[in-house]
C-alpha cells in the first residue's frame, strides 16, 4: 500500500487565487537535491513563503495564520511546468491532501494521483465561488466526497461533481499506485518486450 | 481506419486497455538523471522489486553538474550525493552510465539523440518534462514523475491514459533570422502556456519538412510548454540520415527492418484530429519573452501588450510584469540585459552554436554582459572546435564552458543574481528559474548573440 486512503474530506482551504502557478514555485528547482523523499514541505512556495534572508513573508497565505487546512485552491492551469514529483511531494508533506482549481497541468496532475494528492477540477464559476467563500469566513468548510466525486461548500451547500477515471478513483479509496498492478503483469509485459523491433 | 502518426506509435506499444481507466503503455527507451531518478531505485529497493529490463534505462548525469573543472570533484555536497546515487544505483542494476567525464556525457535529451538511442517509432520517457525533444524523430516522447520512474524500472511499463490529438501545420518559409525556437516561442504565445494540455502535437507543413532534425528537436522540446505532453514530427529522409551509423542505432539487418516499420510512420491523409490549427510562416518573426511564463512572448519589434490584450486575469498579468520590472506598452529593443545564456536541451546543439557564431563572429562582448556558453553534450563541445567555432567565440571575447543542464535551471553555480536581466536560449521564464530573483527573457540563439554584443535586446536581423 503505497499511501493513506482517501474517502471523504472535509476542512477549512487555503486559498491561492493566482493563474499558472509553475512547478518552479511550488519547489525551486535548488531544493531537489534530495535523494530520499523527506522535507519538501518546508520548502513549498520557497520563494513566494520566504524573504532571502529566511524570514516569512508576512503577506503570503501560508505565513497568514487565519488560513488553514488540509485543501489548496488554486488559479486555472496549476501545477505548469516540470516534471518535478517533487511538488506534489512539496504539497503532500505540507499537509495537502487535495489541490482544487479550475484547471490543472498535465503532468502535475498525474503525479498527485501517484502520491495520493487528489486533484480535483471545478468549473471557473465554482472556483470563484470558492475563493468567495473563503474570502468570507476563512474557515469556511468544504467537502470532497471521492465516492460521489462531489466537491461541497458546506456553508452554502453549493454543490459541483468533478471527474477522475474508475481505475484511479479504486486507487485512491484504497491506497493502492500502479505499481501494485504493474508489478502483476510482469509476465504479459515480458511477452510484449520479446515482440518489440527494437 | 485511418490513423495519425501519434495513434500508429501509441497502439502498437499499448500491452493492455483498462476499462475506464489508462492503458498499461510499454516504454521501449528509458532515459534516467540524478535528480529524479534516486527515489525511485528507493522505492524501487523497499518494495523488493529488481529493474526488469537494465538495457532498456541509459544514464546520464547533467542537472546539478558544475560547467567549469568537471575534471575536480563536485563541489556541493547534496549534488556530489545525488551523482554518487546514480553512479551506484546504475552499476547496482547494469544500467549504461555516462557520468561526469564520460566522453558520451551531456543533457539528456542531447545525448540520446546523438547516441542513437532515440529512434522513430519508439516510446522514450525520462523524468523530466523536455523528454518531449526526442518526437522530434518521429518517437512517443514525454516527462514523468518520479513514481512512473519506478514504474519503468519495475516493469517497463507506465499507466497513462491516451491524450487527444492536435496537428500544428505551419506554411511557407520562415524569413530571415527566423529560427525554430523562434517558431516555437509564436506558437506557444497564441496557444497560451495552457493551451495544449490533454493533447499530443503532431507538427506538420513546410516548415517543418524544411528545418534540421536539431531545429525540430528544438520545436519538440518546448512542446510541454504550451500544456502538451509531447510533440511529434513525422521521421523522413533526414530522420533516417541522422540516425544511421549511430552508435546504439539497428545495423545490418535489424536497420532494414526497422527502416521498414519507419517508412510506415505518417498520418494518414483523411486521419481526423480532435483540434487542428494552421499558421502562416511570413507572420512569424524573431520573438522574446516579456513576461514569467513562456506564453509571454512577442515579436521582438513590438511593444508588451496591455492586460486587456491577452488573456487571463488582469492581476496575474500585473503581478508577472511588475516581478519583471516592465510596464504595459514598452518596447522590448534597447531593454538593458546583465547576463546571456546559451544552451540547455532546448538550444545546446551544434546548430545553435553556429547561429551564435554567425553573429558574434568579428564581434566583441558587450562589456556589461556576462556569457554563459554551455554546449549540450561533449559530442557538441567537440564539433564546436572541430568547425573552429571555438576560435570564433574566443576572438569575440567569449568562453565556452562544460556540458550541462547549467542556467536553465540554476541547480549548479551557474545562477543569474537576484534581480539581473538574462537573454537566455532555454525554455522556462519562471520566477526565479535562473536563480532566486532573476529575470528571464527567452530568445533564440540568434537573439541571444545579438543582445550579447550589443549589451541590451536587439534584433538580430539588424546583424546580419
Amino acid at each position: 500500500m503505497a499511501y493513506d486512503k482517501f474517502e471523504i474530506l472535509k476542512s477549512s482551504a487555503v486559498p491561492l487565487p493566482i493563474e499558472n502557478v509553475d512547478t518552479d514555485q511550488i519547489i525551486p528547482a535548488r531544493f531537489l537535491k534530495a535523494t530520499e523523499r523527506k522535507g519538501f514541505g518546508d520548502n513549498l512556495f520557497r520563494d513566494w513563503r520566504y524573504n532571502p534572508d529566511n524570514t516569512p513573508k508576512e503577506q503570503f497565505v501560508l505565513n497568514n495564520p487565519i488560513y488553514s487546512g488540509k485543501i489548496l485552491v488554486g488559479g486555472k492551469n496549476f501545477g505548469s511546468g516540470s516534471s518535478r514529483e517533487h511538488a506534489a511531494w512539496a504539497v503532500y508533506d505540507y499537509g495537502f491532501r487535495c489541490v482544487v482549481s479550475s484547471f490543472f497541468a498535465d503532468i502535475f496532475r498525474g503525479n498527485c494521483l501517484n502520491i495520493g494528492v487528489l486533484p480535483v477540477q471545478v468549473s471557473a464559476e465554482f472556483l470563484d465561488k470558492i475563493f468567495k467563500a473563503i474570502e468570507a469566513d476563512p474557515n469556511t468548510e468544504i467537502e470532497i466526497d471521492l465516492p460521489k466525486q462531489t466537491i461541497t461548500l458546506l456553508v452554502s451547500g453549493e454543490q459541483e461533481s468533478f471527474e477522475i477515471n474508475e481505475y484511479k478513483k479504486e486507487n485512491m479509496l484504497n491506497g493502492f499506485d500502479d505499481i501494485d498492478y504493474l508489478t502483476k503483469m510482469k509476465d504479459e509485459i515480458k511477452e510484449f518486450a520479446d515482440k518489440r523491433p527494437f | 481506419m485511418s490513423s495519425t502518426l501519434f495513434d500508429k506509435v501509441w497502439d502498437s506499444h499499448v500491452v493492455r486497455k483498462i476499462k475506464d481507466g489508462p492503458d498499461v503503455f510499454f516504454i521501449d527507451r528509458h532515459l534516467i538523471h540524478e535528480v529524479t531518478s534516486p527515489v525511485a531505485f528507493l522505492g524501487l529497493k523497499e518494495r523488493n522489486n529488481s529493474v526488469l529490463f537494465p538495457g532498456r534505462t541509459f544514464a546520464t548525469a547533467d542537472h546539478n553538474t558544475p560547467t567549469i573543472n568537471q575534471h575536480l570533484p563536485v563541489e556541493d555536497p547534496l549534488s556530489a550525493n545525488q551523482l554518487k546515487a546514480l553512479e551506484e544505483n546504475s552499476a547496482e542494476w547494469g544500467i549504461s552510465h555516462w557520468g561526469l567525464g564520460h566522453q558520451n556525457n551531456g543533457i539528456v535529451h542531447v545525448v540520446g539523440p546523438e547516441n542513437g538511442i532515440t529512434l522513430p517509432g519508439a516510446t522514450i520517457v525520462c523524468g523530466d518534462s523536455h523528454t518531449s525533444t526526442h518526437g522530434a524523430f518521429g518517437a512517443i516522447a514525454f516527462g514523468i514523475g518520479t513514481s512512473e520512474v519506478e514504474m519503468v524500472l519495475t516493469s517497463q511499463c507506465i499507466m497513462q491514459p491516451k491524450p487527444k490529438k492536435m496537428r500544428i501545420n505551419i506554411t511557407g518559409e520562415l524569413g530571415l533570422g527566423v529560427t525554430p525556437k523562434d517558431v516555437a516561442l509564436f506558437i506557444i504565445s497564441k496557444l497560451t502556456t495552457s493551451g495544449a494540455t490533454g493533447y499530443f502535437v503532431e507538427y506538420a507543413g513546410d516548415v517543418f519538412k524544411q528545418m534540421s532534425m536539431e531545429g525540430r528537436m528544438t520545436v519538440c522540446n518546448l512542446s510541454i510548454e504550451m500544456g502538451a505532453r509531447g510533440g511529434i514530427i513525422a521521421p523522413d529522409e533526414k530522420t533516417f540520415e541522422y540516425v544511421k551509423g549511430r552508435p546504439l542505432a539497428p545495423k545490418g539487418a535489424d536497420w532494414d527492418k526497422a527502416m521498414a516499420y519507419w517508412e510506415t510512420l505518417t498520418t494518414d491523409e483523411d486521419a481526423v484530429f480532435d483540434k487542428e490549427l494552421t499558421f502562416s510562416a511570413t507572420d512569424i518573426e524573431p520573438m522574446i519573452t516579456y513576461g514569467t511564463n513562456p506564453g509571454m512572448g512577442t515579436g521582438i519589434s513590438n511593444n508588451i501588450p496591455s492586460a486587456n490584450q491577452v488573456e487571463g486575469g488582469e492581476s496575474t498579468y500585473k503581478k508577472s510584469l511588475d516581478y519583471m520590472g516592465f510596464a504595459e506598452g514598452e518596447a522590448m529593443i534597447g531593454k538593458h540585459v546583465d547576463y546571456v545564456f546559451i544552451g540547455s536541451c532546448t538550444n545546446g546543439r551544434i546548430e545553435d552554436f553556429r547561429a551564435f557564431a554567425s553573429i558574434v563572429k568579428g564581434r566583441k562582448k558587450a562589456d556589461n554582459i556576462t556569457a554563459w556558453l554551455v554546449p549540450g553534450s561533449h559530442i557538441v563541445e567537440a564539433k564546436i572546435k572541430e568547425e573552429g567555432l571555438l576560435d570564433i567565440f574566443h576572438e569575440a571575447g567569449f568562453v565556452l564552458r562544460e556540458p550541462g543542464c547549467s542556467a536553465c535551471l540554476a541547480m549548479n553555480d551557474d545562477k543569474v543574481p537576484a534581480g539581473k536581466v538574462a537573454v537566455s536560449t532555454s525554455n522556462r521564464n519562471f520566477e526565479g528559474r535562473q536563480g532566486p530573483g532573476s529575470k528571464t527573457l527567452l530568445a533564440s540563439p540568434l537573439v541571444a548573440a545579438a543582445t550579447a554584443v550589443t549589451g541590451v535586446v536587439t534584433d538580430p536581423r539588424t546583424l546580419l
